[in-house]
């Protein structure tokens, strides 16, 4: 791959080098070099947790200077960004994937939201006032320019998501934007609104806008990128030039996923019983924009002690597929048909999916995992919480047993299980989460990226639990968006994409390439691996 | 603490601090070596090693969000009595404080479950003029028997509790707006029932639950310096001792059974002897002057039940999750509506029963019966050391947080202070405590905002 660092540093609009930036326990980036030209389209591409949004935070100015070592210079002038202000005033305008609007305004009070227009000419009350003429007439030609005609009086809340990404870029532009930074811009846009959003990209480099764009979507950077850097793992792997060379899908996803196998999985034969769970056409609408389909159709099946992958990249609507199945606890328009054990069942609350034996262990340990102001104990028994009770009342003596009896198994670290569970590590954090569903006895496991933000050895004692479990006889879902982890523990992988199912495939034929390719699959699009 | 869990020797750099380490052996290989591809394991959480290896420990748990308000009422009191040269704890006035401040309390019980769950009523104040006018509307003008009015009043405030939980849990409206809004409805209700005058007087059995004492049942007995004394009193002191002592005594058993950390039995023994002469010295003050008053026997019995709902039953520890964490608590199988619905049915119901003793305790039923109620309710909660974020709290601390505002209150008027001042005090007090509480937390590093 050819590198793009140095060189030609006159036309460099931005150059970040040597960009080192760590959390507790993890390297979310290790000496990433970053070089954009001044009007170009500039893509990055990485897989989950690759560490695009945070270079794009250091960028920006959300991690301020100091919380992060290496140079950042722009125009030819080193950065020192406090914060998102600062970088703003230098033209940096980063757009993220969660749109920033708020509903209730207008489309106008949303683009000069922090900047309002005010009127200079009222001496008593001096720029306090919002000049409403002005802002609303700036806004329509800002409209224009973006080719959105709407009315700026008009609330957000009655445009659509891709109307709303147009009012984003708006907004940006009246901040006279020099490098945009748009995160994975169409991933909630249908293809009309995305191509228009590409089209308006290309425009507004015509007119000397630099854009940084992030995308899942190879087809798309393909399509618009005058280059793209890959990274993988918290490293820069490098920067390609499709003018200059044949870059296609491939190549780039095998700069994504290329990384050496130095995970280690424990061994295990598996098992597998009869089936347990099948999912039939299974269609999901999403709870806040009812007309979006956020997974279409979807089957699978799990059979009695298998480990079976879900595969996806963010949007794909794994976790929205696996939340939908457990109680419909995500997700409103919900159809298709659920068969536990060969019967059909019904589980439309969290308390039926409990009592047909599913659990679904969270993504999200802190905000839909854990009571943490709440101990050890009472977060483990908290969903089975009735098999503790005789008549109503909480046998306190056989949970703190339960619990103790978890904590040794799991190897929960801590002196004992009256500790708060928010001062715990996020891989004993795991492990409470994961004892307190195995304490409702499912037989049906959804695990949400088990493996999150938790360090390689508390993962490995993660997979030493998976398949206990599945040799216990359970069936595991186990979604992941790390490729490795998958291949390494699955006995066969569904890959999914924009809420598709878009392949099945079994761990002897399970490649991360295969994978890569199903998960940015187009809807309908089979494609030859 | 001077006595920790005796940690594990292989533990790291934590273990400095341990203390004694008298148990501490035979557990060397409960540190997993090696594990992890890349042994891993030696992060510093690993470092607070554990000895939960077949004996039983002891420790002096030491909760200071939990245990500085006791402190602070033991110190109020104290201060109190110095200014007021001992006329605090004079038997009269114990007997006063304890009746003047019963209503608060029955409201605070009901308000610290609101709060734990997350929510908030504003409308108790209200519901204590409404239930107390309905109750007089039943026994004054209908010449409805007392238990049965008694009991009509109840539901009345169950059913009130509903139609404000219904609209909570059920229809999302947030509780603040709901029980505004129920402050205003039942204190219109109030006026409409009584046709804006007081109704009154009660039976005699309704004045005697809110201002009588218990007759003296077996005469009385001599306590040398101290004067005569009720023997049955005494005894119910004593009875109410015994059965805590056992109580704990049995708890602390089944937890050494359970190899369950305890407090060191000196430690344990002198908690119990403190709880017992605070118990004694409150009982023989009140046998001196007249018996114990009923809604004291009413309080007793309330504090009993409703600790053993928020500690032991399902219901108590439903409330927790949802206010601990809302999703996670939807997510683990927690029917969320219908808990929050019926903490708001069981606030109505003792509402109402606020409502019956004030009424009684004013022998009448008044349009501004409860006015500002639901405030001091609110602050007795937080006083006593719930969290502004839902969660945490205990039914004791709500009683500890009301009483601490009723000394102040007493303890104020006696030395002869102005309303204005004893507002202010109040207000103080209240703002300490919840800043206290804050503050606790930001020092243990969690954040305030989750």
């Amino acid at each position: 791959m050819a590198h793009a660092d140095g060189g030609e540093a006159g036309d460099d609009i931005l150059a970040m080098r040597g960009i080192t930036k760590t959390f507790p326990g993890v390297n979310a980036l290790q000496d990433v070099n970053l070089t954009v030209r001044r009007g170009e389209i500039h893509a990055i591409c990485g897989e989950n947790g690759a560490g695009k949004s945070t270079l794009m935070k250091v960028l920006s100015g959300v991690y301020p200077h100091g919380s992060y070592q290496g140079d950042i210079s722009f125009d030819g002038e080193p950065c020192r960004f406090a914060g998102i202000g600062d970088s703003e005033a230098r033209g940096i305008v980063i757009i993220h994937q969660e749109l920033a609007l708020c509903p209730q305004l207008s489309i106008a009070e949303n683009i000069f939201l922090g900047n309002e227009q005010t009127s200079g000419r009222r001496r008593f009350f001096g720029k306090g006032l919002v000049d409403w003429n002005r802002t609303n007439h700036e806004a329509a030609r800002l409209l224009e320019r973006v080719g959105l005609p709407e009315n700026p009086v008009t609330p957000i809340a009655d445009l659509g998501v891709g109307k709303q990404q147009l009012v984003e870029i708006a907004k940006a532009l009246s901040k006279r934007v020099r490098l945009l930074i748009l995160d994975e811009p169409t991933a909630a846009l249908n293809d009309e609104d995305s191509a228009h959003l590409l089209d308006l990209v290309r425009g507004l480099r015509d007119e000397g806008i630099t854009a940084v764009i992030i995308s899942h979507k190879l087809n798309e950077v393909l399509a618009i990128a005058d280059r793209v850097s890959i990274l993988r793992d918290g490293r820069m792997i490098g920067t390609l030039d499709p003018s200059a060379e044949d870059v296609t899908e491939d190549r780039i996803i095998s700069g994504m996923v290329g990384r050496d196998l130095e995970h280690r999985f424990p061994p295990r034969e598996p098992a597998v019983g009869e089936e347990v769970l099948r999912v039939e056409d299974w269609t999901v609408h999403s709870p806040t924009q009812h007309d979006r389909v956020v997974v279409a159709g979807a089957g699978l099946t799990l059979r009695r002690g298998e480990i079976v992958g879900l595969a996806g990249l963010m949007g794909a609507g794994r976790t929205e597929l696996a939340m939908s199945l457990f109680g419909r606890s995500y997700g409103t328009g919900i159809s298709g048909r659920l068969y536990k054990d060969g019967r059909e069942i019904q589980a439309r609350s969290v308390r039926e999916a409990i009592r047909h034996g599913i659990a679904y262990a969270t993504e999200d340990r802190k905000r839909y995992g854990l009571n943490l102001i709440e101990d050890i104990k009472r977060n483990v028994s908290a969903a089975g919480l009735p098999r503790l009770a005789r008549r109503g009342f909480v046998d306190g003596n056989e949970e703190y047993r339960v619990a103790e009896g978890y904590r040794r198994e799991m190897n929960i670290k801590a002196p004992d299980v009256a500790r708060e569970t928010g001062k715990l590590s996020g891989g004993n954090q795991q492990k409470v989460v994961l004892s307190k569903w195995i304490f409702t006895d499912p037989d049906v496991l959804i695990l949400d990226e088990p493996t999150r933000g938790i360090d390689v050895g508390a993962k490995f004692e993660i997979y030493t639990i998976i398949n206990r479990l599945a040799d216990e006889g359970k069936a595991i879902l186990l979604i992941s968006s790390e490729l490795p982890e998958l291949i390494g523990m699955c006995d066969r992988v569904y890959t999914m994409a924009a809420g598709r199912i878009t392949g099945e495939v079994a761990r002897a034929d399970a490649t991360q390439e295969r994978l890569m390719h199903l998960m940015t699959k187009d809807k309908e699009g089979e494609r030859v691996p | 603490m001077s006595r920790t869990a005796p940690t594990n020797a292989t533990g790291g750099g934590a273990n400095a601090a341990g203390g004694p380490a008298g148990s501490g052996k035979g557990t060397g290989g409960r540190l997993r070596k090696g594990n992890g591809p890349a042994g891993a394991d030696t992060l510093a959480d690993t470092a607070t090693g554990t000895a939960a290896n077949g004996r039983s420990l002891t420790r002096l748990s030491v909760n200071v969000r939990q245990s500085g308000i006791y402190v602070a009422f033991a110190l109020i009191v104290v201060l109190f009595t110095v200014l007021t040269g001992g006329d605090l704890l004079q038997p009269q006035n114990i007997s006063n404080i304890i009746v003047q401040n019963s209503y608060i309390l029955i409201l605070a019980i009901g308000m610290i479950l609101v709060i734990i769950s997350g929510h908030i009523d504003l409308s108790v104040g209200s519901v204590v003029g409404v239930t107390g006018a309905v109750a007089a509307w039943l026994m004054v003008n209908h010449d409805v028997s007392w238990p049965l009015a008694l009991l009509l009043t109840l539901v009345a405030g169950a059913a009130i509790g509903a139609w404000q939980g219904y609209w909570i849990a059920y229809f999302g409206i947030p509780s603040f707006i709901v029980t505004l809004a129920g402050m205003l409805l039942f204190r219109a209700l109030t006026l409409t029932v009584l046709g804006n005058q007081g109704i009154g007087p009660f039976p005699e059995q309704i004045r005697t639950l809110s201002n009588g004492f218990t007759s003296g049942y077996l005469g009385n007995i001599g306590l040398g310096v101290l004067g005569g004394a009720d023997l049955f009193s005494l005894l119910a002191g004593i009875a109410a001792v015994a059965g805590l002592a056992t109580a704990q005594w049995r708890a602390r058993a089944a937890r050494i059974g359970y190899q369950q950390s305890v407090d060191p039995l000196p430690v344990f023994l002198l908690k119990i002897v403190a709880a017992a002469a605070l118990i004694m010295a409150v009982t023989v003050q009140l046998a001196r002057f007249k018996n114990l008053p009923w809604v004291l026997v009413l309080l007793a019995a309330l504090v009993l039940g409703y600790t053993v709902l928020t500690g032991r039953a399902v219901f108590g520890r439903r409330i927790y999750a949802v206010g601990g964490n809302l999703q996670a608590a939807v997510l683990s199988g927690v029917k969320v509506k219908s808990v929050v619905f019926w903490i708001f049915v069981n606030m109505g119901v003792l509402s109402a029963l606020a409502g019956v003793i004030f009424a009684g305790r004013l022998n009448q039923a008044g349009p501004t019966a409860g006015n500002s109620f639901e405030l001091d309710a609110i602050a007795a909660a937080f006083i006593g050391g719930a969290a502004v974020q839902g969660g945490v709290g205990k039914v004791v601390g709500a009683i500890t947080g009301g009483l601490i505002m009723g000394v102040i209150n007493n303890g104020m008027s006696l030395i002869g202070a102005p309303s204005e001042r004893v507002m202010l005090v109040k207000g103080i007090v209240l703002l300490a405590a919840v800043a206290f509480d804050v503050w606790t937390k930001r020092r243990a590093g969690s954040p305030v905002l989750r």
